[in-house]
């Protein structure tokens, strides 16, 4: 195997409060290879913004990185200064903002917003912005008489396009989204996430998708990350995932949606909800709400175990499972 | 439980649904004082939601479907048509005590659970008032009787501790539910459903919307329930109601409707929803446009622009609502009706 792209190693987020440290990402270990495509899957509060914040290193206080190294073509992250990270940001790592209604500037037109990201990075004339600024909005499927538009004038759909269309200025290796489609509708959803699949599969670069949502990435992800209260609980391909899910939180998260086709089926949810991390609970952090809870996991904290091609953080796959049942 | 309602009750026929509008409209005017610009929100609505029944209002944002909750809850007047309620016109109320009688039977449940519980009381105190303004009739003690029943029946429970609580202190869940209780207090017939459950998590919503079909079988209230999520209103409802551009375009059986799609709308919105265990690739449909504004429109189809079937007809000639099967009806040029559809006796009282 080549070198990844990405590698995450122990990273581990601290929000600093006067009482108490607040561990929102706790050792989160991820791989990323050139062109993959990893949707990062969790409630809200689970920490996977806050994990895809630290990965792009746009944490501010009081959140610090406490552990952990983030390792991008060969450089760690953590330890650049700001001035080398501005090298690397934009021209090969660029993200996608949730919202794109409060992420574009609405004083400026998307042609002067886009010649602003590309001054701060690169050294280009005024004609080459705007050529450049042209194909890349040709690119997501905007008419380029938008480069002078405002942001207002422009649809809810077409302005998360066109915040894709400015990740993509100088062709990046690797695009981080932030729940792009959350503020669209089911049909303008649809035809973004077949966009970007699209781009990507063109441009080669590679995806992190952070979304709440698992059957919106079903069909264009290659891997699932499912986070809860600040761990990855279980690492799998997407395939794999909705076809026998390994943790009982991945299981639960499935049967939590209804379907439009077959059967109407009786839904239970998960009960409870997902712990203060604060004080999170001292064994499994999943246990109070789990269905299969065992004993041990109300006292032992499960790492991440590897069960075939996946890895969940559950005493089931553990190498004492024997014992245990 | 029904027996309860009788302070605000109104006579109606048997087979009067709870609540019927003719030819709902609401448009809005734009700009200044001299534009002539007139927004299309709602045209010609013909909504019936029956006793005990769910009916899904489903569709994009801009469609018009919030606009209808407002008129239903009389937010706003009708620029034009009228609503009855069992069988009353409400266009007539005037007086505060009748405005008053009517909220109390059919109030609103919002959208957004952390923006509407006021943060600064306890989670009661929405409910409380509530008892307060529209149950005079209830004394110190039998409101906190009261409180305590209701925070029960949505299943916030244990409710002595759950009713000293504080928003804060509540996840998202448990505040829309505090959402339903306070819907309750008020013993409705109906209850106003806006996206009840589009803020929260998947993990939650499935309890929420558990919660909306117990609340109709076992205290027999109808409920509007508007959302885009068309798998939820799936899972929910009796009826589907679907909404392009301030136009009804499809309404009927929910199962009916998805089963069997004649709007060219509705099938869009259908093969929209992503679906897991279905294997499709990806590359189903690229850009499929989005819904237009819907100012000084001419006559013809809203969705012609979008629709793959268009013909010539629906560019000047806007669509009505036709029957297409037993009680499913849609309003396009081109949707062929099943056999029989036309006869079948449910049609017309279905819209």
């Amino acid at each position: 195997m080549a070198t990844a792209l990405l590698e995450v190693r122990g990273l581990s987020v601290d929000y600093v409060t006067e009482t108490v440290d607040v561990r929102a990402v706790d050792k989160v270990d991820l791989t990323l290879d050139n062109g993959e495509f990893l949707a990062i899957v969790g409630e809200s509060g689970c920490g996977k913004s806050t994990l895809l914040f630290a990965i792009a290193q746009l944490l501010s206080f009081p959140a610090e990185i406490s552990e952990g190294s983030v390792v991008f073509k060969g450089r760690n992250m953590v330890q650049l200064r700001e001035q080398e990270l501005r090298h690397l940001r934009w021209r090969d790592c660029s993200v996608v903002m949730q919202s794109a209604m409060n992420a574009l500037n609405p004083t400026m037109s998307i042609g002067a917003q886009f010649r602003d990201a590309i001054q701060a990075h690169a050294g280009m004339s005024d004609a080459e912005i705007r050529d450049r600024s042209v194909e890349v909005l040709r690119l997501v499927g905007i008419d380029e008489v938008h480069v002078d538009s405002y942001p207002h004038q422009l649809s809810g759909g077409m302005r998360q396009r066109a915040m894709i269309a400015m990740a993509l200025l100088f062709t990046p290796d690797l695009v981080i989204m932030d729940e792009p489609t959350s503020a669209l509708d089911v049909v303008a959803q649809r035809s973004l996430m077949t966009q970007i699949k699209e781009l990507q599969e063109r441009l080669g670069f590679a995806v992190i998708f952070v979304t709440h949502d698992m059957s919106l990435v079903s069909h264009y992800s290659d891997r699932l990350a499912v986070m809860y209260a600040g761990q990855l609980v279980e690492v799998s391909s997407t395939e794999s995932l909705f076809a026998s899910p390994l943790h009982p939180y991945s299981r639960g998260l499935l049967d939590a949606f209804p379907s439009i086709r077959g059967p109407r089926r009786a839904l239970t949810g998960i009960p409870g909800s997902p712990p203060d991390l604060g004080h999170p609970p001292a064994g499994c952090r999943f246990q109070p709400r789990c269905p299969v809870a065992m004993q041990r996991c109300a006292t032992e904290r499960p790492d991440l175990y590897q069960e075939g091609q996946s890895q969940a953080r559950c005493f089931l796959y553990s190498d004492m499972r024997a014992e245990a049942v | 439980m029904a027996a309860t309602y009788s302070p605000g009750a109104m006579p109606a026929p048997a087979d009067e649904p709870v609540l019927r509008t003719v030819d709902l409209t609401k448009h809005f005017h734009l700009g200044g004082l001299f534009s002539k610009q007139t927004l299309h929100a709602v045209d010609g609505a013909n909504i019936t939601i029956r006793e005990r029944e769910i009916l899904a209002l489903v569709g994009e944002s801009g469609s018009g479907k919030s606009t209808v909750a407002r008129l239903l809850a009389m937010i706003y007047r009708p620029t034009s048509g009228q609503i009855y309620f069992r069988g009353r016109p409400v266009g007539d109320l005037r007086s505060r005590r009748d405005l008053l009688r009517y909220r109390r039977q059919v109030p609103m449940v919002f959208q957004d659970p952390y923006s509407s519980i006021n943060p600064v009381f306890r989670v009661t105190h929405g409910v409380a008032r509530n008892l307060q303004l529209h149950r005079p009739e209830l004394n110190r003690a039998q409101r906190g009787e009261e409180l305590e029943r209701l925070f029960e029946t949505v299943g916030l429970t244990p409710a002595r501790e759950m009713l000293a609580k504080f928003p804060y202190e509540m996840s998202g869940g448990q505040r829309q539910r505090v959402g339903f209780a306070a819907a309750l207090a008020v013993q409705p017939r109906l209850i106003l459903a806006d996206e009840p459950v589009s803020m929260l998590d998947v993990s939650i919503r499935a309890g929420i919307l558990n919660l909306m079909m117990d609340l109709r079988d076992r205290l027999g209230v109808s409920m509007l329930y508007i959302t885009h999520d068309i798998a939820s209103a799936r899972y929910v409802a009796d009826r589907i109601m679907v909404m392009y551009a301030g136009h009804v375009v499809e309404t009927g059986p929910v199962e009916g409707v998805l089963a069997n799609p004649k709007h060219p709308y509705t099938q869009l919105l259908l093969s929209a929803v992503p679906d897991p265990m279905e294997k499709t690739s990806f590359s189903t449909s690229a850009t499929i446009g989005e819904p237009p504004k819907v100012v000084n429109p001419t006559p013809g189809c809203r969705f012609r622009g979008r629709c793959p079937f268009a013909i010539e007809e629906c560019s000047h000639v806007t669509p009505g609502l036709r029957p297409m099967a037993p009680g499913q009806m849609a309003a396009c040029h081109v949707a062929k009706p099943e056999p029989g559809a036309e006869a079948a006796p449910a049609a017309g009282a279905a819209i």
